[in-house]
């Protein structure tokens, strides 16, 4: 009867038009709730601060993500490194409501991803095109996102690799079915899986944008190219007026179809953060486990 | 009939679906504007109550939705749509709902059990909540394991679980045919 995997998909449709929110501190924590975050994503450095840092970026500490856990009700994500099972293992411990499989930390592993079915807690993973979407929930991840290029501020990547999942979902869906065995041979994944989206017109779990949102304009615009909600970063904590810009966010999602609205709560929301553009940075974090 | 679905975060886009599938035609509430249409009853989805709760005040929709439930509009809450019918929120249902009282994702679970008026079918408990205190006027509709997670009161309907996420469509029916007087 108990079926994890399409629990923990049903948990990511809930959080659907919601906006998830990267949180430092339990006074963050509680601010990205009041303002209507649906998630909070807890961890010790934002990745605007990991890159400026450099170095190895790991899971964050335990008892750091369990005081965010008691500050809020909402659920509360953490990120393990690619490949490093153990760090998922102990965040499962601390019973964490979505593991992120994430790229923003140092990759453990060049080669292999967590076996994420081997878990009773749900994982997110990011995706730069349909193959590593698809490639993803065959290990196991319950929920998608964009990757983005985290902590730039820049929404570039996160467009380039939403069209890009769009665009390639559009493709397989025009095919006829004797294509599809050649598609899943391109993508490197089941045959069922292309033949989901070929039938349905969308990946079989939810997908969220990420990775480079600063403004309610940017969420919109994620939202118009087919993202189901918005995942920001660094975006939020960086910037002038954290609360009012991330309420703001959060009403720009419910209502991204709506320019009028969109224009009133764009205004005076104070300094975005300054952020960076793709071509002045020297690391990319979106080319981490494909 | 036109159905009115808050869609202001959750999971709307299910509940559309199964009335879809019932032949009913929704319509989805992001704003005030959204509002002023024409519809003969609303659901409350699931998702965060929080974030509803934000967005509802800040749209300027949770008193307008408050009278016309107290008003007689027939309402539908899952999950997340039950905690807002209760007397900390809307304050429209005389209950008290407790939030994640399943604990957190790991406590997420499936089941079938009965519901009063309609029979055997499949819950699903996303961090789910439940019932903890019903007032007089409320008719308990289903109680699994000691607590109470389907409940009635005049034209409110409400569930701790998620029917929309189930092929299964008799309580989307069932409420419907409450507005249709039949129950």
């Amino acid at each position: 009867m108990e079926d994890r995997t399409q629990l923990n998909r049903n948990l990511a449709q809930m959080l659907k038009g919601g906006v998830i929110m990267d949180v430092t501190t339990p006074e963050q924590a509680r601010i990205a709730e009041a303002a209507g975050a649906c998630a909070v994503m807890a961890l010790e450095r934002i990745p605007a601060d990991i890159r400026a840092a450099g170095g190895v970026s790991r899971m964050s500490d335990p008892k750091m993500i369990k005081g965010i856990q008691e500050a809020v009700t909402i659920p509360v994500m953490a990120k393990c490194r690619i490949g490093h099972f153990a760090e998922a293992q102990i965040l499962e411990a601390i019973e964490i409501d979505y593991i992120d499989e994430s790229e923003v930390l140092s990759p453990a592993d060049d080669i292999y991803h967590i076996d994420k079915r081997k878990f009773k807690v749900p994982f997110v993973c990011g995706a730069k095109d349909l193959g590593e979407a698809l490639r993803r929930i065959n290990e196991g991840a319950t929920m998608i996102r964009t990757k983005g290029e985290p902590g730039t501020g820049d929404i570039i990547q996160a467009v380039r690799h939403m069209r890009m999942m769009q665009s390639e979902i559009r493709r397989l869906v025009s095919m006829s079915e004797d294509e599809l065995y050649e598609a899943a041979k391109q993508l490197r994944v089941p045959y069922e899986l292309v033949q989901y989206v070929h039938e349905n017109g969308k990946l079989p779990v939810v997908n969220f944008a990420a990775g480079g949102v600063a403004t309610p304009a940017d969420a919109a615009l994620m939202m118009q190219l087919g993202a189901e909600g918005v995942f920001v970063g660094s975006g939020i904590f960086k910037s002038g007026d954290p609360a009012k810009r991330a309420q703001a966010i959060v009403k720009a999602v419910t209502n991204y179809n709506n320019p009028k609205i969109l224009a009133e709560l764009s205004e005076d929301l104070g300094e975005a953060m300054v952020g960076i553009n793709e071509q002045e940075i020297e690391l990319l974090m979106a080319e981490r486990g494909k | 009939m036109r159905i009115a679905i808050l869609a202001l975060q959750g999971a709307f886009e299910e509940h559309k679906q199964m009335l879809e599938r019932l032949g009913v035609e929704s319509v989805l509430i992001r704003n005030l504007h959204d509002w002023h249409q024409p519809f003969g009853g609303l659901i409350l989805p699931g998702g965060e109550s929080t974030a509803m709760m934000r967005v509802m005040k800040d749209e300027a929709l949770f008193e307008p939705i408050r009278k016309a439930i107290i008003d007689g509009l027939p309402v539908f809450g899952t999950c997340a749509g039950m905690i807002l019918l209760d007397d900390q929120h809307l304050g429209c249902m005389d209950i008290t709902v407790k939030r994640n009282a399943y604990g957190r994702q790991l406590g997420s679970f499936q089941t079938i059990y009965n519901i009063k008026g309609i029979g055997d079918v499949p819950m699903v408990f996303i961090r789910a909540p439940y019932i903890e205190r019903c007032g007089e006027g409320v008719e308990v509709l289903s109680t699994l394991d000691g607590h109470v997670v389907a409940a009635r009161q005049q034209n409110m309907l409400a569930c701790s679980f998620h029917p929309e996420l189930t092929e299964d469509t008799r309580i989307h029916e069932y409420w419907l045919s409450t507005i249709n007087g039949k129950h």
